[in-house]
């Protein structure tokens, strides 16, 4: 068995460690780029689960601190919204 | 960090990462990419996406088809899939006059080889069956439309051209250009001195601030631009949707998610990028009248981009008379994407042997100067 092929990072988006292991070892090292290569974190939960996994590896493999790893950027909604409930909204 | 290259290019989204490509394929390879974040942080990897041959001017046609060519080899050429999906633009008018000069953009398209044509709403209806077609006039459509992954194809450029030599430096910022007697002597950076004799600004919308470090002033500035997507579903939209009346584009990725925007009815110039309530319900109002089976549909995430404005909605390419060495291929004003293949290509030409094989002498900078502004119909 093939443990990092195996290991599930980003659930939504199906990317796996050894995905982003190899970027890595590329030379991505911040969360944006593997984010923007794998599109690991776009998915429904935006990255709750994937983000501090891939810090962690990034940490890990370039011998930094998680604390050096810049964050990728937070974006609304917080959770994913129905169109036609924001379509309907009467505040204007 | 090299200490000295043949090119310096400013700015490492599309237009940076495939002028840069190009040169190494045409044999100059001591080539250097700043980046001041990382590949496709900015403008490029925010953007829509969209890829059209469906323009109101010679040049935007002719630049269009041009790069869409490249786009239908580039998963190939570059050894790394771009996501590509043609599956057309389907052009909405809701405005009779609109759709007069929709089919004025037809007339000229198909007189330059552009195989677009008027269809009626029922063909718009075949294309797109959960279309709602209420209040429309009309509708043109051209199949090699479509829309390609910004993220990965500008990965793929920059990593092809990695592979040929060239050398693209992330967080790295130029802070200053050198000049001497005219001439580009190098670039300051964050990280030290580069010593070069060529310089090219893809800097986006920084393009302005980047062009003042060699003493030059273009009109380029940046103007804040919303978009969503949404979480993914099975194909129910082959085109991509717009209209210049209904201000909105909606396209549905190979992924399965759509993504979709509109101009903002505030045209701020400033580099601010965040994201409001406002964009998010009207752009679901529009979005339910246009497509309302799909009302159910969530959004997942909103972001913001810089469109690089010019005062004609055209780009400034070419190189800068008053400093030899120095060239700009920037002011995209939201169509810098599309444009990448084609304007990286004749860029490359250009630096190399002072030719390209589309004219582009009147996309100089100086026409603003001259007054010669060129005037785009079909823009959002």
């Amino acid at each position: 068995m093939n443990k990092e092929k195996d290991v599930i990072i980003c659930r939504c988006e199906d990317v796996t460690l050894e995905e982003i292991r190899e970027l890595i070892k590329r030379g991505y090292t911040t969360v944006d780029e593997i984010k923007r290569i794998t599109r690991a974190g776009m998915g429904p939960c935006q990255g709750r689960t994937c983000r501090d996994l891939i810090i962690r590896e990034i940490a890990r493999l370039t011998g930094k601190r998680v604390e050096e790893i810049p964050m990728p950027t937070f974006r609304p909604p917080i959770k994913p919204i129905k169109l036609g409930v924001l379509a309907e909204s009467e505040d204007d | 960090m090299k200490r000295s290259a043949e090119v310096v290019i400013i700015g490492g989204g599309i237009q940076g990462c495939a002028v840069a490509y190009n040169l190494a394929k045409m044999g100059c390879r001591d080539v250097v990419v700043l980046e001041k974040n990382t590949i496709a942080s900015g403008s490029t990897g925010r953007c829509a996406a969209g890829i059209r041959a469906q323009w109101g001017t010679e040049m935007n046609c002719r630049l269009g088809i041009a790069s869409i060519e490249i786009f239908e080899n580039l998963s190939e050429e570059l050894g790394a899939d771009i996501g590509l999906h043609q599956g057309g633009y389907l052009m909405i008018a809701y405005r009779e006059s609109e759709f007069e000069q929709l089919k004025r953009n037809v007339a000229l398209q198909n007189s330059l080889g552009i195989k677009s044509r008027v269809i009626s709403a029922d063909e718009a209806k075949e294309l797109c069956p959960l279309l709602n077609t209420e209040g429309a006039v009309g509708f043109t459509y051209h199949h090699r439309d479509g829309h390609a992954d910004p993220l990965l194809t500008t990965f793929a450029y920059a990593e092809a051209a990695k592979r040929l030599g060239v050398e693209i430096y992330s967080f790295t910022e130029a802070v200053g250009i050198d000049v001497n007697n005219g001439k580009v002597r190098g670039v300051r950076t964050n990280r030290g001195f580069i010593s070069t004799g060529v310089v090219v600004n893809c800097a986006g919308p920084y393009a302005r601030e980047v062009a003042a470090f060699a003493g030059v002033d273009i009109p380029i500035y940046p103007e804040r631009h919303e978009i969503l997507v949404t979480e993914p579903i099975e194909r129910v939209s082959k085109p991509m949707l717009m209209s210049f009346s209904g201000n909105f584009y909606i396209q549905q990725r190979p992924h399965g998610s759509f993504i979709m925007g509109y101009g903002p009815e505030e045209h701020l110039k400033s580099h601010a990028l965040n994201s409001t309530w406002e964009f998010l319900e009207g752009m679901a109002r529009k979005f339910v009248r246009l497509l309302p089976r799909l009302s159910g549909l969530r959004v997942v995430r909103q972001w913001a981009g810089s469109y690089e404005m010019s005062p004609d909605a055209q780009p400034i390419l070419g190189r800068v008379e008053e400093v030899e060495g120095f060239y700009i291929s920037a002011g995209f004003s939201g169509h810098g994407f599309m444009f990448g293949p084609i304007t990286g290509k004749l860029m490359a030409e250009l630096i190399l042997s002072g030719e390209t094989s589309i004219p582009i002498d009147m996309l100089s900078y100086r026409r603003f100067q001259r007054g010669e502004l060129i005037r785009e119909p079909a823009v959002v």
